[in-house]
């Protein structure tokens, strides 16, 4: 109940800190009357409009995957959150293969956008699915790869236990390199600039979304919010000592304070990259993949393992 | 330890089970909430607002199905370097030493997809 509690708000926290963070970018104000204070309620008001919204089904979609599809994409990202840790204690559980089942259950939610794209009968729909399938393939191997590197060196594949075995120091030190593809990767995953091929509203209408109206098109939002959570926490488990503080005034502070301060840091900082970079082109996509990253990340595995082996 | 090792994934099916339930109900809610009024116009496929040419099903081109075998090869690999990740530190240099032959091998696969132009998007 907890994890859904928090999934529900968490993603709130972050649109609403990307309606703001882009908005001051840019020099205006984002949307500042709903609920007084700078707006905060703007997207309270958005859900309660997406819901009274009609629901349109076009006629030559396949209906029944077309309804399936939002909670598809939707459903991997609640439950990553159930073995994240928010504190030493405050985790809904601790598998003991953590960091692994988190990297299958992201790549469910791209079947999702296929399943999207594909039931939607619409051409601009199928471009912008296939188009996330293949940005799928060529970037979940770098995640895969950059966390491989951080499970040699934890030597657990459990969330807890990898945020454990930062307790003198964390990995961003150690894996730069491992840290860099990571978050690279997580943005190509999470479909965000400069990465939104899939979306890329400026060729494709809105991709594989499209055809979606009212609370349907409202989960594909959520998700991609919950998303930005999602790797935001992973990354800071694996790089960023998940709970761990920093030294000397580490603990004054209660863990769950410093893990959500680095998920919001992350978080920050990818909508930022939305401000700042243009959209790659495909075919550069896929080439920063396979020739840049996969070589790197390989190099990155075997360096830490010789290093590791050599230092003990 | 068995029976706690299937424990551990009951909160798993709940939290998924529980997520399902989230999208039933407030799908539940917009069905009962939104107005419901077709029209033909309002469901045909959308095309920058003009009519549909063609069918949506329409043939496109999938340009990277030679990725996609790569993608299986360095996915089975993965599969192979999480266990041994966890335990390559007991085992020594040795360990170190095997696996960077497996995965000398499979970078040279890369290399050669990469001389022979198959990793470009045409």
């Amino acid at each position: 109940m907890i994890v859904l509690g928090f999934f529900l708000t968490a993603p709130m926290g972050i649109g609403y800190m990307e309606h703001k963070v882009l908005a001051h970018m840019q020099h205006r104000l984002g949307p500042m009357e709903a609920g007084g204070f700078h707006g905060w309620a703007q997207l309270v008001a958005d859900g309660v409009k997406f819901i009274q919204k009609e629901d349109i089904i076009p006629k030559a979609a396949d209906s029944w995957v077309f309804t399936l599809a939002p909670a598809v994409v939707m459903v991997p990202y609640i439950a990553i959150f159930a073995v994240i840790p928010f504190g030493r204690t405050l985790w809904a559980e601790n598998l003991d293969i953590g960091i692994f089942y988190v990297l299958a259950i992201t790549a469910i939610s791209v079947i999702g956008i296929l399943m999207a794209g594909w039931a939607s009968a619409n051409k601009f729909s199928l471009i912008g699915a296939l188009r996330a399938a293949a940005q799928l393939i060529a970037y979940e191997l770098p995640l895969i790869l950059a966390s491989v590197a951080v499970v040699m060196q934890a030597g657990t594949l459990s969330l807890v236990g990898i945020s454990e075995a930062q307790h003198h120091y964390w990995y961003i030190f150690t894996q730069p390199v491992g840290f860099f593809i990571f978050i690279v990767a997580s943005l190509a995953e999470l479909t965000r600039p400069p990465f939104d091929m899939p979306i890329a509203d400026s060729e494709i209408i809105f991709g594989a979304y499209t055809e979606y109206t009212g609370l349907k098109f409202a989960f594909f939002l959520l998700a991609e919010y919950g998303g930005i959570v999602a790797f935001s926490a992973i990354a800071s488990v694996l790089f960023l000592g998940g709970y761990q503080g920093i030294p000397v005034i580490g603990h004054l502070i209660p863990g769950f304070f410093w893990m959500s301060g680095k998920v919001g840091a992350l978080a920050f900082f990818i909508i930022w990259l939305r401000a700042t970079y243009p959209r790659l082109r495909e075919d550069q996509l896929q080439r920063f993949a396979w020739v840049a990253l996969i070589p790197l990340a390989l190099a990155d595995i075997m360096v830490t393992g010789v290093v590791k082996v050599l230092v003990k | 330890m068995s029976e706690t090792y299937y424990q551990s994934y009951g909160i798993v099916v709940a939290l998924l089970i529980g997520g399902v339930g989230l999208v039933a109900v407030a799908f539940g809610a917009a069905r009962v909430v939104a107005p419901r009024r077709q029209l033909p116009e309002k469901l045909t496929t959308y095309e920058c607002g003009i009519d549909p040419v063609g069918e949506g099903w329409s043939q496109s081109q999938i340009r990277y199905y030679i990725y996609a075998f790569l993608f299986v090869i360095f996915d089975v690999e993965s599969v192979f370097l999480f266990p041994w990740a966890t335990t390559f530190e007991r085992l020594g240099m040795q360990a170190v030493v095997e696996m960077g032959i497996f995965v000398f091998i499979l970078a040279l696969g890369l290399l050669y997809a990469y001389r022979k132009k198959v990793l470009e998007w045409v």
